[in-house]
C-alpha cells in the first residue's frame, strides 16, 4: 500500500513524465488550486504550458475542528492543467489512475456532467466529475473563459482531491487515519491547523481587521491595474504582484464568509468586487503578454 | 431502381450528459431526415441509439444515389427571334436543335429539357454530415480546438461513417470520418473493425450495449436477480432508471447495503441521499419500511472481489453519518428560534429576505384561511416557520428537501401536524406531475408562498419572456392553478390576486423598494397586477388545454363565460365536454356565432324584447321557449348543475333554425329589426353566461 505522500509522488513523476512543469504550491493562500497564478493567468492567451502540483486549499468555512473524518479546512489537489488539452486526454487522465495503483477493470468509473463555475474569478468551464466506486476523486473541466476572457487555446484542468482519493487507496473511512508516511498519520501531521484555524475562522478573528485588509488589498490590486493602463513600461509592470493582492482580498473574504460577517446582500457585492479585480488583471496580463510577444517577434 | 446501401454514422464523444442523449437523437432524426427530403432520398428503416460515448444513426437502405430526373430551363420568348434563341443553347452548351418549344400563359418561350444524373448518395452526405453536426441543439455546448472552433457538447473523438462497405468522407472539429469504431473505456478495443452486419455485436463483445431499452431491461432483470430469494422489494424509479441506462454502456446492477442504525434518520432523508446523490435505488422490506440496502449500478460486467459495492457502501455511510450530524446540530436550535435568522437569508435582492418573504406569505395565507374557514392560528404558525429549514445545515446540503426538513423538524419538535405537515408540503407541487398537498392547510400555504413570489416578481418588472424564468415563475403559476382546481378550492383568483395586489403596493410603495412601478390602468387596477393576471390567465388555458385535454375551443368558451373559481370552470368544461357530444350542440353553437356577428354587425349594444312586435310564427314561437327556458337554465346554472344548463339550452335548436330559416332580422321596418336584434341579443348573453358558444369551432361554422 502506498503511504499519502507516495501517491502524490506517483502522479507528480506521472504529469512530469507527459511534460507537464511540476510547480510547488503557491504561497499565497487560496481556495483551490485554479486560483493560483499557475492556472489562473496561464490559461490566457495563445502559448501552450503543462504544469501540475500540489496547492494547499483553504476555505475557512469548511473547518470542522478536525472533527469531520471527511471535512477539512485546508485540503490538497493536485491540479494538473494541459494547455491546450491533447486529444487523448481522457487515456492519459485514466492512465495516471492507473499509475498510482487503481486497477480499473475492477472498478466503476463514470463521468457525471458538472461544470465548473467560479463567479469570483469571472471563470467557467464544461466537464464532469469523475467517480469511482461512487466517490468523487476528480473534477475534470475543459475551461472556456477566464477573468471574463474566451481562452484562445482550450486547457484541460484536472483536480485530483488527494485526501479522498488515498483514503479510497487506503481503505481509510477518515482522512485522519490515512498514512501519510509510514509511522505518521494525516492526524499527526495536520490536526492542530485543522482545530487551531477552525478556532479562529469561526471564532477569534477580528472582523474590522479583516475588513481592513479587504479594503487594503482591493486598493493595492485596484491602485496597479490602474498604473497598468497608464504606465509606459507596460512589459515589466508588475501584474504578478497586483494578483497576489487579488488572491489575498478572496481570501480575507473566505473568512469573512466564514466568521458569519458577510450578510447575503453583501456577499453579492464584495464577489462582484473582487471579480471586478481578478477581471482586470486578466485582461491587463492578456494585453501585457501580447507586447512581450510582439517584443520577442522583433 | 438503383442499388440500395446500408448507411451507419457514428458519432463519438467524451461522456455526454446523460438527460440530453434522448433530445439530441431526435434533433440528429430531424436534421438527417430534412437532409434527405433535400435531396430526394428515401430511407428504409430508419433507426437511432446512443450511449454516453456514442450517438449513432442506422438506415437499413438509402438508394445509392438519387434518381435521374429532367430539368428544364427556361429561355427567351419566342418572339425575341432565332438570334436570342442561339445565344441561350450556347449559354448552355447545346445546338440550337436540341432546343423545344414551351407553351406558357404568357406565350411560347424557348427552353431546354435536359437530363440531369443523380448524385451519389455518398457525396451528398460527405457534404452535408457537417452541417448535420454543427446544427445539433445542445442546452449548454463548449468549444475545444480552440476559440473560434466547432462546438458541440463535449469533444467529439471519432466519426465512424459507412455507406455500404465506403467510408464517407467528411471531417468535423479536426476528426476524419473513418470505419473503426471504439469499445467501452475500460472493457473495450480502441480501433474496432466492423460492417453494417456485425456492428452491435462487435460493440456488444466490447463491452458496450448499444440500445437504451436493453440497457433499461438489463438492469431490471440483474436488480430481479439479484433480489431473488429474498425478502427486498424494490421501490421503482422510472426516472433512475432512465438515468442510469444514459449514464452507462455496459450496466450491471450490484446489491449493497448499510448499518442499521441509519434507520433512524427520516426516510426522506435517506432516500435523498442514496436516490439523488449516490443514484441508488432504494429497497423496502415486505412490510414495506426502508431496507438498509440499495442497488448500485456499474458501468461494468462484474465486481467479482466485491470492490465496487465496498466503496460504494462506504461513500454511503460517509454522507449518512454528515447527514445524521445535520440532523442532531440542526435539532440544537428549534426552528422557531430560526425566523429572525431568516433576515440574513435573500429571497431576492430587491424584494428583500426570506423573513420579508415570509411576513407575505403570512398575510396572504391568513386572508385565505379566514375566507376558507380553516383555523387561523395553525396557519399562520405553519406560514412563519415555513421557510426556517433554509438555515438549517440538512437543507444547506441536501437542497432538494426544503420544506420537507422544516415539516420533519417541526414535527419532532412538537408541532400539531396541521402546522407540521402545511409545511412539509408547501413546495408540492413542483411540477405538472407531483401530486398537490393533501391537508388544506398544505394546499392554502402551497398557494400563498407561490402567489407571494408572483406578486413581488411582477411588481418590480421580473416577468418571465421566451425561455428566460430564472425565479421559476411558470412553474410557480402552474402549481397555483393546479392546487386551486385539483384541491376544488372555491376561491376567486381574481379577487385573491386583487386583495394580494393592493396589499403588495402598499407595503412596497411605503418600502420605497427600487424599480417598483405603481402605475394603474383607467379602471383603477395596478398595471402589474393586470400583466399577472394575463400570466395566469395563460396558465390556466395551458393546464386545460395541454394538462387536461380540454379541446381549446372548449377551454376559450369557458373562460369568456361569467366563470368564478377554477372548480367552477373545471365544473363547465365538464359539461360542455359532454353536451358537446350530443346532436344538437354544435349546429346551435353554430347559429350562436352567427348570432354574435349579426349584432356585432348592427352594433347592437342594448334594448329590450317589445313581445307586440313579434311576428307570429318562428319569431314569436323562438320568443316563448326562450322565455320558457329561461328560469329553467337560470336555476340550473346556479346550482353548477351546468350540464343540465347546456342541454336545455340545446333543445332551442330547432326553434333557432326556424327563425334563421324564415325570418329576415334585417327587416325594412327599423323598429322590427332592432326587435329582433334585442331578441337575439337576450338570447345570447342569457345562454353565454355558462359558456361563450360562439366561442365552439365547428364544422357548420361558415363564418
Amino acid at each position: 500500500m502506498d503511504c499519502y505522500q507516495d501517491t502524490i509522488f506517483k502522479l507528480k513523476t506521472f504529469w512530469a513524465r507527459h511534460g507537464c512543469v511540476i510547480q510547488e504550491p503557491y504561497d499565497v493562500e487560496v481556495g483551490a488550486g485554479t486560483m493560483c497564478p499557475e492556472t489562473f493567468l496561464r490559461v490566457l492567451g495563445p502559448d501552450p504550458y503543462n504544469v501540475a502540483y500540489v496547492q494547499p486549499s483553504r476555505r475557512p468555512a469548511d473547518g470542522r475542528y478536525g472533527e469531520n473524518p471527511n471535512r477539512l479546512y485546508k485540503h490538497s489537489q493536485l491540479q494538473v492543467i494541459l494547455k491546450p488539452a491533447p486529444a487523448d486526454v481522457m487515456d492519459l487522465y485514466l492512465a495516471s489512475l492507473e499509475a498510482i495503483g487503481i486497477k480499473l477493470k475492477q472498478h466503476d468509473l463514470k463521468f457525471e456532467e458538472d461544470n465548473w463555475e467560479s463567479p469570483t474569478l469571472g471563470a467557467w468551464g464544461i466537464g464532469w466529475q469523475v467517480m469511482l466506486d461512487g466517490l468523487e476523486i476528480t473534477q475534470f473541466t475543459y475551461f472556456q473563459q477566464c477573468g471574463g476572457v474566451d481562452l484562445e487555446l482550450v486547457p484541460a484542468e484536472l483536480t485530483y482531491g488527494l485526501e479522498r482519493l488515498t483514503a479510497f487507496l487506503q481503505d481509510r473511512k477518515s482522512v485522519y487515519d490515512i498514512e501519510w508516511v509510514e509511522g505518521a498519520s494525516y492526524r499527526d501531521v495536520r490536526f492542530l491547523d485543522e482545530q487551531q484555524f477552525s478556532v479562529y475562522n469561526f471564532e477569534m478573528a477580528d472582523v474590522a481587521m479583516l475588513w481592513k485588509l479587504l479594503d487594503l488589498h482591493e486598493a493595492e490590486a485596484q491602485r496597479l491595474i490602474d498604473g497598468y493602463q497608464a504606465s509606459e513600461q507596460k512589459q515589466r509592470f508588475p501584474l504578478l504582484a497586483a494578483y497576489d493582492h487579488v488572491l489575498k482580498c478572496s481570501h480575507n473574504f473566505n473568512l469573512l464568509d466564514a466568521r458569519g460577517a458577510i450578510s447575503v446582500t453583501e456577499r453579492v457585492g464584495v464577489i462582484a468586487r473582487v471579480r471586478k479585480l481578478a477581471v482586470g488583471v486578466a485582461q491587463a496580463w492578456v494585453d501585457q503578454q501580447q507586447l512581450l510577444r510582439a517584443e520577442v517577434a522583433a | 431502381m438503383s442499388a440500395r446501401l446500408p448507411f451507419l454514422l457514428e458519432i463519438g464523444v467524451e461522456e455526454i450528459p446523460h438527460w440530453m442523449i434522448a433530445p439530441a437523437l431526435a434533433d440528429v432524426e430531424r436534421l438527417f431526415r430534412a437532409v434527405l427530403d433535400e435531396n430526394r432520398l428515401e430511407a428504409e428503416g430508419l433507426r437511432l441509439d446512443g450511449t454516453p460515448r456514442r450517438l449513432v444513426l442506422r438506415c437499413e437502405a438509402l438508394p445509392a444515389r438519387q434518381a435521374d430526373r429532367e430539368e428544364l430551363v427556361m429561355g427567351p420568348p419566342k418572339s425575341a427571334g432565332e438570334g436570342a434563341a442561339v445565344g441561350f443553347a450556347r449559354k448552355n452548351g447545346v445546338e440550337i436543335a436540341d432546343l423545344s418549344t414551351e407553351t406558357t400563359q404568357k406565350g411560347e418561350y424557348f427552353a431546354l429539357r435536359r437530363a440531369v444524373a443523380g448524385r451519389e448518395t455518398g457525396e451528398i452526405l460527405a457534404a452535408a454530415l457537417p452541417a448535420l453536426i454543427a446544427k445539433i441543439p445542445w442546452p449548454k455546448a463548449m468549444y475545444w480546438t480552440g476559440k473560434d472552433g466547432e462546438r458541440f457538447i463535449r469533444p467529439i473523438r471519432w466519426i465512424a461513417c459507412l455507406l455500404g462497405d465506403e467510408v464517407v468522407e467528411f471531417g468535423f472539429a479536426g476528426v476524419k470520418a473513418g470505419g473503426n469504431t471504439r469499445g467501452h473505456r475500460q472493457m473495450g478495443a480502441d480501433e474496432i473493425v466492423f460492417d453494417h452486419t456485425n456492428y452491435e455485436d462487435r460493440l456488444r463483445k466490447n463491452g458496450v450495449i448499444l440500445s437504451a431499452a436493453e440497457r433499461r431491461k438489463k438492469i431490471l432483470d440483474g436488480i430481479r436477480k439479484l433480489l431473488r430469494g429474498t425478502d427486498l422489494k424494490l421501490a421503482a424509479d422510472q426516472a433512475l432508471l432512465d438515468d442510469l441506462a444514459y449514464l452507462t454502456e455496459f450496466p450491471t446492477p450490484i446489491l449493497g447495503g448499510f448499518d442499521e442504525k441509519f434507520l433512524d434518520l427520516p426516510a426522506e432523508v435517506l432516500t435523498t441521499v442514496m436516490r439523488h446523490h449516490q443514484r441508488y435505488f432504494t429497497l423496502q422490506r415486505a412490510d414495506g419500511s426502508m431496507a438498509p440496502n440499495f442497488i448500485a449500478v456499474m458501468n461494468m460486467k462484474t465486481d467479482r472481489q466485491g470492490y465496487v459495492r465496498k466503496g460504494n457502501e462506504r461513500v454511503l455511510e460517509a454522507r449518512f453519518n454528515d447527514a445524521r450530524f445535520f440532523w442532531e446540530v440542526d435539532q440544537q436550535k428549534p426552528l422557531r428560534e430560526r425566523i429572525e435568522d431568516l433576515k440574513s437569508v435573500t429571497f431576492q435582492a430587491r424584494l428583500g429576505s426570506y423573513h420579508a418573504k415570509t411576513e407575505g406569505i403570512e398575510a396572504g395565507a391568513t386572508r385565505m384561511a379566514r375566507m376558507l374557514g380553516l383555523d387561523v392560528a395553525a396557519v399562520r404558525r405553519a406560514a412563519s416557520l415555513v421557510k426556517t429549514d433554509l438555515t438549517t445545515e440538512m437543507v444547506k446540503e441536501l437542497t432538494e428537501l426544503q420544506g420537507v426538513m422544516g415539516g420533519l423538524y417541526a414535527k419532532s419538535q412538537g408541532e400539531p401536524e396541521t402546522v407540521w405537515r402545511a409545511v412539509y408540503e408547501h413546495y408540492l407541487p413542483q411540477s405538472l406531475e407531483d401530486p398537490i398537498p393533501q391537508t388544506a392547510e398544505g394546499r392554502l400555504l402551497s398557494m400563498a408562498d407561490k402567489l407571494d413570489t408572483l406578486e413581488g416578481c411582477f411588481a418590480i418588472g421580473i416577468v418571465p419572456t421566451g425561455s428566460k424564468d430564472p425565479f421559476g415563475l411558470r412553474r410557480a403559476a402552474q402549481g397555483l392553478v393546479k392546487v386551486l382546481v385539483e384541491g376544488r378550492i372555491a376561491l376567486s383568483l381574481r379577487e385573491l390576486l386583487t386583495a394580494g395586489a393592493e396589499e403588495t403596493h402598499r407595503t412596497f410603495a411605503a418600502l420605497g423598494i427600487a424599480g417598483y412601478d405603481d402605475a394603474r390602468e383607467a379602471d383603477g387596477t395596478l398595471k402589474w397586477s393586470r400583466q399577472l393576471w394575463e400570466f395566469l390567465l395563460d396558465r390556466i388555458r395551458y393546464y386545460f388545454r395541454d394538462v387536461r385535454k380540454f379541446k381549446y375551443d372548449e377551454v376559450n368558451a369557458a373562460l369568456a363565460s361569467a366563470w368564478q373559481t377554477l372548480p367552477d370552470l373545471e365544473d363547465r368544461l365538464f359539461a360542455l365536454q359532454m353536451v358537446r357530444e350530443t346532436e344538437n350542440f354544435e349546429p346551435l353553437a353554430a347559429s350562436f356565432k352567427r348570432i354574435r356577428n349579426i349584432l356585432k354587425q348592427a352594433q347592437w349594444a342594448e334594448g329590450a324584447v317589445n313581445a307586440a312586435l313579434l311576428e307570429a310564427g318562428p319569431e314569436r314561437d323562438l320568443f316563448e321557449e326562450l322565455s320558457k327556458l329561461e328560469p329553467e337554465v337560470r336555476q340550473a346554472s346556479q346550482s353548477r348543475d351546468y350540464l343540465r344548463a347546456l342541454q336545455l339550452i340545446a333543445t332551442l335548436r330547432e326553434a333557432v333554425d326556424r327563425f334563421f330559416d324564415s325570418v329576415l332580422v334585417n327587416a325594412p321596418d327599423e323598429s322590427v329589426r332592432a326587435n329582433r336584434l334585442a331578441l337575439l341579443g337576450r338570447l345570447l348573453s342569457e345562454f353565454s353566461s355558462i359558456a361563450d358558444f360562439s366561442e365552439i369551432v365547428t364544422t357548420a361554422t361558415t363564418e
